[in-house]
């Protein structure tokens, strides 16, 4: 039987543009999953998807930790940042960009890139670096492709 | 708002592009370039993309770079300071 993976101590969930809404849903699922298990998380993203973020859960039930990703980038840059487990949420091409820094900056820590949107195959296929892929044409409906997250990190799917 | 939107910069594809093609425009019509890695500090800003990252120079004292912010895509800039210049060539690499 495959081991599941450890649980990480830190993680880092890098959020792109909001434009799509699956991707909301999916950070809250992904930081709820990580923070029960024991994971501190570190959420980063521009102003607009943090301040979504912050709406929804006005009592940081699931969002705690949250920095304007400019500034996450610069400490993970200067050193005075690290994680175990990178999560990026792509569904363009800047957030592939945004991926592909993750990984040159963080080298030996586990990058996993969640590749959604309208046409997410294109976007994969950009990826030319090491990380671990999960790819998926979700925009509104967020099921399919949490079913893979929970995959993919060896979570039990909820029954609420 | 980064350091680089607060300075006088012209954009070459206005319309935004992806980060590979900003680095073959580039390549492509640039007689000098320069190669960096993401997190390379460039106008106090540190720049993101797909490694290798090309820098343009253009006749000594302009340097052509993309530029990505999440919601708006990737940027191919034009920003003229012949100090950032000396300091690209003599800290950004030649090979890809």
């Amino acid at each position: 039987m495959t081991p599941l993976p450890e649980t990480p101590a830190k993680a880092l969930i890098v959020l792109g543009c909001p434009e799509a809404p699956a991707q909301q849903a999916l950070a809250f699922h992904t930081a709820y999953n990580l923070k029960k298990r024991g994971s501190e998380v570190l959420i980063a993203g521009n102003p607009s998807v943090l301040n979504l973020l912050k709406v929804s859960d006005p009592e940081k039930h699931y969002i705690t930790d949250t920095m304007v990703l400019e500034k996450c980038i610069a400490e993970v840059v200067e050193k005075k940042r690290d994680c175990d487990l990178c999560v990026v949420f792509a569904h363009n091409d800047a957030a592939i960009a945004y991926a592909a820094t993750m990984r040159h900056l963080l080298p030996e820590r586990r990058l996993v890139v969640i590749i959604f949107g309208k046409n997410p195959e294109p976007l994969a296929d950009e990826i030319n670096f090491p990380c671990e892929k999960i790819v998926d044409k979700a925009v509104h409906n967020p099921m399919q492709l949490r079913t893979k997250i929970n995959e993919v990190f060896g979570w039990a799917v909820s029954r609420t | 708002m980064g350091c680089i939107e607060n300075l006088k910069y012209e954009m070459i594809l206005p319309l935004g592009a992806s980060f590979k093609e900003c680095r073959e425009y580039a390549e492509k019509n640039f007689k000098e370039v320069w190669y960096v890695n993401p997190g390379y500090k460039l106008f106090d800003e540190y720049i993101i993309g797909l490694p290798p990252i090309a820098l343009g120079i253009e006749d000594g004292k302009k340097i052509i770079f993309p530029y990505t912010k999440p919601c708006h895509g990737t940027y191919l800039l034009r920003i003229e300071d012949a100090d950032e210049v000396e300091r690209v060539r003599k800290t950004a690499r030649k090979k890809k």
